[in-house]
């Protein structure tokens, strides 16, 4: 066991764990956040993905001391119900969501990727989104809602 | 708009203490009662209702309560899978009650608090709630009660009053007014349903019919939303299973030694085959799985080949026949034609494949257990965790949670099972969630077919006889009331599957029953004199097999429906290309219900069909191409009108398909909150893409080998989606019909049928994949 003093959503936040730990179960067992999901633990669906330094990065397959120095952004430090982050408030408008499970990793690998690429093309952005698993068939509806907020952050 | 975030999960109990009225009094006078044996061989107490609906209630107070502030909170049987249910249920109780949506709250599905609505699949919560019976007639009794009280406090009479927002007043006298409050808030409506109770009709509808947002949408959104893998609750643990190394292994030896004084570890728990261990956190208790030493046996036989697995199927002695219509001249009629084709069509296992593994929370104590559940089935899992736990049910409380999209019985009630297993063990709450390979070997998997069609024409292309044989493989299923071994921890845990019940000889059929959409649509499902079907083929004969299946088989998102579908409609399609008809006038030739006419119709006009036969004359044999097909259903015989047009690309070279644009005309009754509805049909659509093109279980001679998105791949964001467009028919006089299950049906076949049109290759085995196609596109020649 190992004490970390991890930033996670603008907050420190200290746990006292297994260095070797994913960092998804800190995230969820230690600080109980909802957003990020267990999926498959393997890095094959994007559901418990977080934002460290900007970056998306897939919780299940990282250990917490690889990123005990970094800031972590989740999907509940992006916005509440109620005042919700632009591209949250996207998905809102387009309804863009079934079960919801993926979004977690949708919402973040989306954020990410289209604050550094405001401007790009579908191609990329579906090649952005390639390693991110919706099953109930949501495909056309998060697409439209990723567009709408990339406009947004361009206008 | 929406009520209160904390009303949807947690303060379901407040909500109903603070209107002053015990649930268990209410839901404790309902149902038939039956008496089961739990495991242990102890008489368990009184279970519910057997079928899909449940018992039902018949007791207003069972659905509706007013609050002393008028608001009104309602409790249903029928939970949200994220298909919208939730919301429109919500718009329903808020129309017929004449209040603001967002001074509704619903209760969903908890044997404490909720009616037995049996389970929430099958496409079957619309026309249970929708119609004349259960939450809406309970809404409509309701109403009509709250009016009666309120002529009798104003002196008026009913027809002089009007509702608005929970105020009823006299309509020449808006001062003379009452509220919902004063007439009953707080107090017991003590009447049973009114049958003769009267649904507002859809053309007054203001708040059922529109698109209202999704209630659980910005909670999701913004990642606070409770699914059952967020419950957390005190002094809870974590479990992790280990489940065999191969099918139809049994445990030899557990060697707890090999995890002794492992940081956090709890307890190694055994019973029979099932094993699994408990830890202070996740992560120690994967560690601690993982170490654990188990000895199993090696199974004498191995599994069927799946290459081949088909011809197996066909071949198995021991079937279950049975016959969905049998005019008894087929053979006649198919020999005396002056055209016979036939036809052979394979689909695979596939899976549910939840993009989150199933996961639940168990409390169990001495006496009684809480369970925390993704199932679509409160009350049958109530009943069934009590036989695994020898708990008497009544004890056992169920309380649903919503998990990742289900898409039917996925591992929900499996991982109850292990969760109530393990915290009995170690008499604390334990959280258990699958990890992804123990969730995708040993599901209970959407049903395998082989089916053989054969028809014959007359000197002008028509169809006078359709004869269908098919064989699909089936073990376990939903656990339902008694049979917690359909499933794989039940099953390890001591209990058996439902008996396969053999049957050579299929019985003549008594009525029309096309729950399976075993027969096409275009035969007239004539029982004992009585056209049950859509089409006009006399002459007819759908004879189904069921034989046992080396692996568990449950409910998939259009269970038969699907698979037999896409045999059909591509079926239909060869003929009508063996004659040169257009597929869609060759279609109509042989409906005749209008509502499927007219679905046909309105997706192919939407879609721009030209009229024409396929294949396309003049595509190119190298290069990319593109076609397309149509494919239509009556789902289930009774349950949603839905035609698809596909367009797609056929990359010759590759083999790749790519679906360009799906034009899905749908007709479901009268349309509760169509921004859902469309939601459901591109989901559907989209599901069956995946589906289609892509997924299929594998296994070798031991063991299942799909087990993680590596070997089971769908259908990414990446992909190539194509453009959805959906025509909504509001058929405001018919009855509320299930709209989630309509699309994914007519993917296949119009899938197959638009790269037939594109390539001339017919492909008559699920997935598409390029390897098929290629293979198609060199027996071409």
């Amino acid at each position: 066991m190992a004490l970390f003093n991890l930033n996670v959503d603008g907050r420190t936040r200290v746990v006292d764990v297994d260095p070797a730990t994913p960092l998804l179960y800190v995230l969820t067992d230690d600080l109980a956040l909802r957003g990020p999901k267990f999926g498959c633990g393997l890095g094959q669906c994007g559901a418990c993905t977080v934002i460290a330094d900007g970056q998306a990065i897939r919780s299940c397959i990282t250990p917490v001391e690889r990123v005990a120095d970094e800031a972590i952004v989740s999907l509940e430090g992006l916005g509440t119900p109620d005042g919700p982050h632009t591209i949250q408030q996207a998905f809102i408008d387009e309804q863009a969501i079934q079960c919801g499970f993926c979004m977690n990793g949708v919402i973040l690998t989306a954020k990410a990727f289209i604050d550094r690429n405001p401007d790009a093309t579908d191609l990329r952005l579906r090649e952005a989104l390639s390693t991110i698993l919706c099953r109930c068939g949501t495909h056309v509806r998060i697409l439209d809602a990723i567009r709408r907020y990339a406009r947004e952050v361009s206008a | 708009m929406r009520p209160p975030a904390t009303m949807w999960n947690h303060d379901a109990l407040a909500a109903f203490d603070s209107a002053g009225l015990s649930r268990r009094g209410f839901l404790k006078t309902s149902g038939a009662l039956i008496v089961g044996f739990s495991a242990l061989g102890r008489t368990t107490a009184a279970v519910y209702g057997q079928g899909i609906n449940g018992a039902g209630n018949n007791d207003l107070d069972a659905w509706i309560a007013i609050r002393a502030d008028g608001g009104v909170t309602a409790y249903t049987g029928k939970c949200e899978l994220g298909h919208g249910l939730y919301t429109a249920q919500t718009q329903l109780i808020a129309e017929e009650l004449g209040v603001a949506f967002d001074r509704v709250t619903l209760i969903q599905c908890d044997t404490e608090m909720t009616p037995d609505q049996g389970t929430t699949s099958g496409a079957q919560s619309h026309p249970a709630n929708f119609n004349r019976a259960n939450l809406a007639l309970a809404a409509a009794t309701a109403r009509e009660a709250l009016v009666a009280r309120a002529a009798n406090e104003l002196g008026a009479s009913a027809d002089e009053l009007e509702i608005e927002n929970g105020v009823v007043r006299v309509v020449s006298e808006p001062d003379r007014q009452v509220g919902y409050g004063t007439l009953i808030g707080g107090r017991a409506f003590a009447m049973t349903l009114d049958p003769a109770a009267r649904r507002k009709h859809p053309g007054t509808w203001t708040v059922l019919g529109q698109p209202v947002p999704r209630v659980e949408i910005p909670d999701i959104a913004a990642g606070r939303f409770e699914y059952v893998h967020n419950v957390r609750v005190d002094g809870m643990l974590h479990g992790r299973v280990v489940r065999p190394p191969v099918v139809g292994a049994a445990v030899i030896d557990v060697n707890e030694n090999s995890v002794q004084g492992m940081p956090g570890l709890v307890r190694v728990v055994t019973r029979n085959n099932f094993v699994g261990v408990v830890a202070e956190k996740t992560w120690q208790a994967i560690q601690a799985a993982e170490r654990l030493e188990v000895s199993w046996s090696t199974p004498d036989t191995p599994l069927p080949a799946q290459d081949g697995f088909h011809d197996w199927l066909r071949n198995q002695t021991v079937t279950r026949g049975t016959l969905i219509v049998d005019s008894q001249d087929v053979d006649r009629n198919l020999a005396g034609a002056a055209t016979r084709m036939e036809a052979t069509y394979r689909y695979p296992y596939q899976m549910h494949a939840s993009i989150g593994s199933a996961c639940a929370v168990a409390d169990v104590r001495d006496t009684s257990a809480t369970v925390w559940s993704a199932t679509q089935a409160v009350y049958p899992l109530r009943n069934t965790v009590g036989m695994v736990l020898g708990l008497d049910p009544q004890n056992v409380r169920v309380i649903f949670r919503m998990g990742a999209g289900c898409y039917g019985v996925n591992g929900a009630d499996t991982v109850s099972y292990d969760a109530a297993l393990l915290s009995q063990a170690v008499g604390r709450p334990v959280r258990v969630q699958l990890s992804r390979k123990d969730e995708m070997a040993w599901e209970n998997y959407g049903n395998a077919f082989v089916i053989d069609l054969r028809a014959g024409l007359n000197g002008d292309g028509g169809i006078v006889a359709w004869d269908h044989e098919s064989w699909s493989p089936n073990l376990g299923s939903r656990p339902r009331m008694d049979r917690p071994g359909n499933v794989v921890t039940g099953f390890l845990a001591g209990f058996e599957p439902a008996p396969f019940a053999a049957r050579s000889q299929a019985p003549q059929p008594a009525n029309f029953n096309n729950g399976s959409n075993g027969a096409a649509s275009y035969v007239t499902g004539e029982v004992r004199g009585v056209q049950g079907g859509t089409g006009n083929i006399r002459s007819q004969r759908v004879l189904t097999h069921t034989v046992p299946s080396p692996f568990f088989t449950g409910p998939l998102r259009s269970p038969a429906r699907l698979q037999n579908t896409f045999a059909h409609e591509s079926f239909m399609d060869e003929i009508a290309a063996s004659i040169q008809a257009d597929p869609v006038a060759y279609r109509l030739r042989h409906l005749r219900d209008p509502r499927l006419i007219e679905v046909v119709q309105a997706a192919a006009a939407r879609a721009n069909w030209v009229a024409r036969p396929s294949p396309q004359v003049g595509n190119p044999r190298t290069g990319v191409v593109s076609g397309r097909g149509i494919s239509c259903v009556f789902y289930e015989g009774d349950n949603g009108y839905c035609a698809m047009v596909a367009e797609v690309e056929v990359d010759q070279g590759t083999g790749a398909v790519e679906v360009r644009r799906l034009t899905i005309a749908n007709d479901s009754g009268p349309i509760s909150n169509p921004d859902g509805l469309r939601n459901q049909l591109e989901g559907g659509a989209l599901h069956g893409v995946s589906r289609t093109l892509l997924e299929e279980v594998t296994w070798d001679d031991e063991k299942i080998t799909s087990i993680d998105w590596r070997t089971y791949r769908p259908l990414y964001l990446g992909a190539t989606v194509p453009e959805i467009q959906t025509v909504l028919i509001d058929r405001t006089e018919g009855e509320a019909m299930g709209a989630g299950e309509t699309a994914v049906t007519v993917v296949a076949g119009a899938v197959a049928n638009a790269i037939f049109d594109a390539t001339g290759v017919r492909l008559r085995q699920v997935p598409f994949t390029p390897e098929r196609v290629r293979a198609g596109l060199d027996a071409r020649g």
